[in-house]
């Protein structure tokens, strides 16, 4: 099939960027949509055109790399997907495509598709250490975890930290990125000795590092390729309001 | 303090005042629903209110400082979310949220224009005064007609016009302010989240066609 794409150039960070159009032809249904690119980006450096930069990395769903907004969606139209995992038989031909990178003020964009998101790294390392046994091989089950909190911790842990969220939340917020984090730590006995200082540490990055506020706009939740729940948030909510509480420890 | 500048305290902030605002919007519309019982009801309900005395006074300070908290607050998170959102999309596309959600701002700027206009109007009586209760005819039992002064402004177009537009600002504001505390709060579990969101919208009809039929029935003069 024949598309025509509209993606999105900028030169560099101080660059102002536009959308420029491209045709891609004889697109294979079988594709994905960053073979797409890549055959594009092919026919580019072949006519001796700058080829279009894109994150990518493992190119199959798990790595977080990949970051294009695809007719308004982070990640295209197909639900729990990321780009890389998005194939072409979810369009047809003669479509009109509209690429665009993450858009947010905590995510500078380097060149073309490719954001900064060094600002998501910052809110983990706020976040800190977890307490956790060292030494030698613990005997299995030393640690009681039941299976519904193990199940929680896993949701929560299915972020791939692609910033989906940041780019699909009208206020540009990374609440549900720091939920993940914060919800997947509290409930687990490896993270719960610094619940407290985490979801502070965590929340006050968020706004230091120019994220927005959240506003209950639940857009994240519909844009996550990993189908983090904007329970998490809640979680988030619930944790910050225990760090309220006085405590003799601390 | 953190309350006051984390992003999540300042939401919790934004949660627990527009919380006790509803409360307030809900007894203020159980009382002036007294409206549709006679001059007799409503009349009695004014005075018992204006007979709190200095607790009066007390209640108006306590309403100030939650309209204080609430817009400030409100106004600094919209300023701090415009900044960290560059230039739009070529194609805008939201999924799950409402334009009651993204529509907060104005709603609630709608609502504080009408606030004062409301007070100005029904507490200081100075927008029109010759139907204002400090210069009608007190009532068969003395006391200040506020049932001729409601029925008398609300038979007035522009004044129910006034009313019914910031009525429905209001349910708007409502639409997305009632269901948002639960989840803001950290009750919401997941599952609960789409039913939440469907009572919120519910009852804020509810509110909106309850208030909007006080000059709407007026105006039609179906209460007269």
């Amino acid at each position: 099939m024949d598309l025509t794409l509209h993606v999105w150039r900028q030169k560099g960070p101080e660059d102002t960027g536009k959308l420029e159009t491209y045709k891609a032809k004889n697109v294979s249904p079988d594709q994905s949509f960053l073979e797409m690119l890549d055959e594009l980006n092919d026919d580019l450096i072949k006519t001796g055109q700058d080829p279009i930069a894109f994150d990518h990395d493992c190119r199959e769903g798990i790595c977080g790399m990949c970051s294009q907004v695809i007719n308004g969606r982070p990640h295209g139209q197909q639900e729990l997907t990321t780009v890389c995992q998005l194939h072409m038989r979810e369009f047809a031909d003669g479509d009109e495509i509209f690429i665009e990178p993450w858009r947010a003020r905590a995510f500078p964009i380097l060149r073309d598709l490719i954001v900064d998101r060094t600002a998501l790294d910052v809110i983990m390392q706020a976040g800190g250490y977890t307490s956790c046994h060292t030494g030698g091989v613990a005997d299995g089950n030393t640690l009681l975890i039941s299976k519904p909190v193990a199940d929680y911790a896993m949701d929560a842990a299915a972020c791939i930290g692609c910033g989906a969220c940041v780019a699909a939340c009208p206020n540009s917020s990374a609440m549900l990125f720091a939920s993940a984090k914060v919800a997947q730590l509290a409930v687990l006995p490896q993270g719960k000795p610094e619940a407290r200082r985490r979801v502070l540490a965590m929340t006050e990055a968020n706004l230091s590092e120019g994220f927005g506020n959240c506003t209950n706009h639940y857009e994240c939740e519909a844009a996550c390729p990993k189908g983090i729940s904007v329970k998490f948030i809640a979680k988030l909510n619930r944790e910050y309001l225990k760090s309220m509480i006085p405590s003799a420890m601390e | 303090m953190n309350l006051f500048t984390n992003t999540v305290g300042r939401k919790i902030l934004m949660a627990v005042t527009g919380l006790l605002l509803i409360a307030f919007i809900t007894v203020h519309l159980i009382g002036n629903l007294t409206v549709f019982a006679g001059p007799d009801s409503i009349n009695a309900y004014a005075k018992a209110l204006h007979d709190l005395g200095p607790l009066v006074w007390l209640f108006r300070l306590g309403m100030l400082a939650l309209f204080a908290v609430h817009i400030t607050f409100g106004i600094q998170l919209y300023m701090e979310n415009k900044a960290a959102t560059p230039d739009p999309y070529a194609i805008e596309k939201t999924l799950v949220t409402s334009f009651s959600a993204k529509t907060m701002l104005y709603t609630g700027l709608i609502i504080l224009a009408f606030l004062l206009y409301h007070l100005l109007h029904f507490t200081v009586q100075v927008t029109n005064p010759a139907i204002s209760a400090v210069n009608l005819p007190l009532d068969a039992a003395s006391r200040p007609d506020v049932y001729s002064m409601m029925v008398l402004s609300f038979q007035k177009v522009f004044i129910s016009l006034i009313y019914i537009v910031a009525m429905v600002a209001l349910l708007l504001h409502l639409a997305h302010g009632i269901s948002s505390w639960v989840q803001t709060l950290g009750w919401s579990t997941g599952p609960s989240q789409d039913k939440v969101i469907s009572i919120g919208k519910v009852l804020a009809i509810v509110y909106g066609l309850a208030y909007i039929a006080i000059p709407l029935l007026i105006l039609a003069r179906i209460v007269k």
